[in-house]
């Protein structure tokens, strides 16, 4: 399945890309979602989502241990804070390198299977690094408390900065959370330094996806998703492939968690839960898993739907029924609240069974499909005006 | 000796539960070929099967005491539950034995469950990636243990065992040992004795009956056996349900041995998902084998003297044993030459 592509297609899913990254505090104000906190968390696991993609889409490998890149990548960060400086730049080199190296043991160790037996060694790996993290290696972990910056760290490089309170991660001086509020059409817009540090990081991130999937590379990670014996018959050797292929998406997990913590400083062990990797999984699926926008798409929905549906309650059910007659809105808003809130979870499990059951190629094979419909109605138009076809 | 006997009569119980979790797994993994991530949702499900035939029998009415008054001076409530005030003595004896009890409630419970699991979703799924079986059933977890929160909370809800399987034993004295050495919770052997009916009882029904015969044959070789005229689906469908039959059997004996909350079954999963691939995919022997090795080399882990030389092994062994066996048997201890591999 190789979808037509063309340098000036990609060049304007780029554009288009970069213009709706960087007016998000905007764009997404009217639904909600335009605080800094939520922002940030869309671009962070935008990157994890680009990363598993880069795995799992065009692989087909299904890891279900990238949460344990992810936690690595944060545990490093926070140490960059505590030994080097607040600033972020070495935190996340640090947390992508480490990671980098991370998911170079475990995907050599891991890669000699394949199908399910990879699924479970990959997440056989992750438990066992959730669980040291809690337990044994609590002195570089800090056990179930999480790693946390405190004033008694060396920070090598800058510590001058002590004037009591704990000081806040930084880019060359700019805080990461800074925030310009303005307001526009009753709306109240921020724009936050952490988000546009993740944001920039982002679009990176987007762009060195788009030029693996058009590589030569990429192709080959394709021939090993479509027939991995046929691969074998030809003579190439797919072991180094894969393993560049799942460094590149452990690499991206490290940058993620690296984000995570240069936006909150902090480090847990439940960062690197299997659930966790599930999570990661149910984004790229979502969106669609292979395409290039589907794994943001994805996880910008679950990250939406888990910061904003979990915030709904009663009230704000009752605000949107309260045009109907009273003992139906309070029938719905009854059956409505057990999908959102503390029931959102519910919602996800369902959107996700009938995206994997009916949509297997995710939101991105729905918009295909009807961008398909669509040509096709037209081109039908066409052709009945015009005269019939020669036989062949 | 006797530290070894307890350490391996330790791992019992748990590598009881792993062996039963693992046999309905891999039973279909063998048959159907899909891979279930909601068998773990059914483990807890049969649990909570306990808790709510423990909800209904404890059921009580509120009187207030003639003679008896708090300390505020009001008369003090007393509660009897309905099945006393009903069947008298016999009542409180079915509340005392509510979770055994509920095993007679959740076998046609599952059995539907099962069976409409299978028929509502799983059906679907068989002739698509195993990728995909493993999201949608990932997502069909997600889903049970959200409802199960809805309605009985977050919190762990203990479930007593029955006051006179709820002491300890003195096994030491009964196999020969000094008297005292081994003492052992009753409820943790009658667990295993449990698990020993209940796998027996399968492997009995797959071997001696004609039933049982034609899913071990499709398990082989679903084609022919369609091929040979045999409505294999309809069988395979029973499979499923024998298999959520033994899932949540396990979840009802497991309760008073841990408290079940909503993500009973995700704890588990991963664990048994290690103890199939161990044991050896398709392999029904295998994952009995597994579940009780890896129970007990858990427990062995657990031990202090080993956990001083080694910290941290007891949380990660199964893992590592599961590392260890998938690099240098692919197939798993047990496993046959064919089955999950494409």
């Amino acid at each position: 399945m190789i979808e037509k592509t063309s340098p000036r297609a990609d060049r304007i899913l780029l554009l288009a890309f970069v213009a709706a990254v960087l007016l998000g505090p905007i764009l997404l104000a009217p639904f909600g979602a335009g605080y800094p906190d939520l922002l940030q968390k869309f671009a962070i696991f935008g990157i994890f989502a680009i990363g598993f993609n880069i795995l799992f889409g065009l692989t087909g490998y299904l890891s279900f241990g990238h949460a344990a890149f992810l936690g690595v990548g944060s545990y490093a960060a926070v140490w960059s804070f505590k030994l080097l400086s607040m600033n972020v730049v070495p935190a996340v080199i640090f947390a992508v390198i480490v990671a980098g190296l991370f998911s170079a043991v475990i995907g050599y160790i891991s890669l000699r299977r394949s199908g399910i037996y990879f699924s479970i060694l990959t997440l056989a790996f992750a438990q066992m690094s959730y669980n040291l993290a809690y337990s044994v290696l609590t002195p570089i972990t800090n056990g179930e408390t999480g790693l946390q910056i405190t004033l008694g760290d060396p920070r090598v490089l800058d510590s001058v900065s002590n004037d009591g309170g704990l000081p806040v991660t930084n880019l060359f001086g700019l805080a990461m959370n800074q925030t310009w509020e303005t307001a526009l059409l009753g709306m109240t817009l921020h724009f936050n330094a952490g988000f546009y540090f993740c944001a920039l990081l982002l679009i990176a991130a987007f762009y060195i996806s788009m030029r693996i999937f058009r590589s030569p590379f990429g192709m080959m990670l394709r021939a090993v998703k479509s027939n991995q014996n046929r691969m074998s018959y030809t003579g190439l050797n797919i072991r180094p492939y894969m393993l560049s292929a799942f460094m590149i998406s452990g690499m991206y997990a490290g940058l993620a968690g690296g984000l995570l913590a240069a936006t909150d400083p902090l480090a847990g062990a439940e960062r690197m839960q299997w659930t966790a990797s599930g999570e990661v999984v149910l984004m790229t699926i979502l969106g669609g898993a292979g395409t290039l926008i589907g794994p943001v798409l994805g996880a910008g929905i679950i990250k939406y739907a888990e910061n904003v549906f979990s915030s709904f309650n009663d009230q704000i059910l009752a605000g949107f029924f309260d045009f109907l007659p009273d003992s139906l809105a309070s029938a719905l808003v009854w059956a409505a609240s057990a999908f959102v809130g503390d029931g959102w979870q519910l919602t996800l499990g369902i959107i996700f069974m009938v995206i994997v059951t009916f949509l297997p190629g995710g939101l991105m094979e729905g918009v295909n499909r009807i961008r398909k419909w669509h040509e096709q109605r037209q081109r039908g138009n066409d052709l009945s005006s015009c005269s019939a076809k020669p036989a062949e | 000796m006797d530290a070894i006997l307890l350490q391996i009569l330790n791992g019992f119980d748990k590598g009881s539960a792993y062996a039963l979790i693992a046999l309905g797994l891999t039973l279909i993994f063998g048959t159907l070929g899909v891979v279930n991530f909601a068998h773990g949702a059914l483990f807890m499900l049969g649990a909570f099967c306990a808790v709510a035939v423990n909800k209904l029998l404890s059921l009580d009415i509120v009187t207030l005491s003639e003679t008896q008054t708090t300390a505020w001076g009001t008369p003090l409530e007393i509660r009897t539950p309905y099945a006393e005030v009903w069947f008298g003595e016999i009542g409180s004896v079915l509340v005392d034995y509510s979770v055994p009890l509920s095993i007679l409630v959740a076998i046609p419970v599952m059995l539907i469950i099962g069976v409409v699991m299978e028929r509502g979703l799983i059906k679907h799924f068989y002739k698509r990636p195993h990728a995909e079986q493993i999201l949608v059933t990932f997502g069909l977890a997600i889903v049970l243990q959200e409802i199960i929160k809805a309605w009985f909370g977050a919190n762990p809800i203990p479930q007593p065992a029955p006051g006179s399987l709820r002491g300890m034993i003195d096994f030491g004295a009964a196999v020969g040992f000094e008297a005292g050495s081994v003492v052992y919770p009753l409820w943790r052997l009658v667990y295993f004795l449990f698990a020993f009916v209940i796998i027996g009882a399968v492997f009995a029904f797959l071997q001696f009956t004609t039933l049982g015969m034609v899913i071990r044959a499709g398990m082989a070789d679903r084609e022919t056996v369609g091929l040979l005229g045999i409505d294999i689906d309809k069988r395979f469908t029973l499979v499923f349900g024998i298999a959520a039959v033994v899932a949540g059997l396990a979840g009802v004996m497991y309760t008073p041995i841990l408290s079940p909350d909503y993500h009973l079954g995700m704890d588990f999963l991963v664990l048994s998902f290690v103890v199939v691939v161990v044991g050896g995919m398709g392999s029904l022997s295998g994952a009995v084998l597994a579940g009780f090795l890896l129970g007990i080399l858990q427990s062995f882990a657990s031990m202090n003297e080993i956990k001083q030389v080694i910290p941290g092994i007891d949380q990660i062994i199964i893992y590592l044993v599961a590392v260890v066996v998938l690099l240098a048997r692919p197939r798993g201890l047990l496993g046959r030459k064919g089955v999950m591999e494409s």
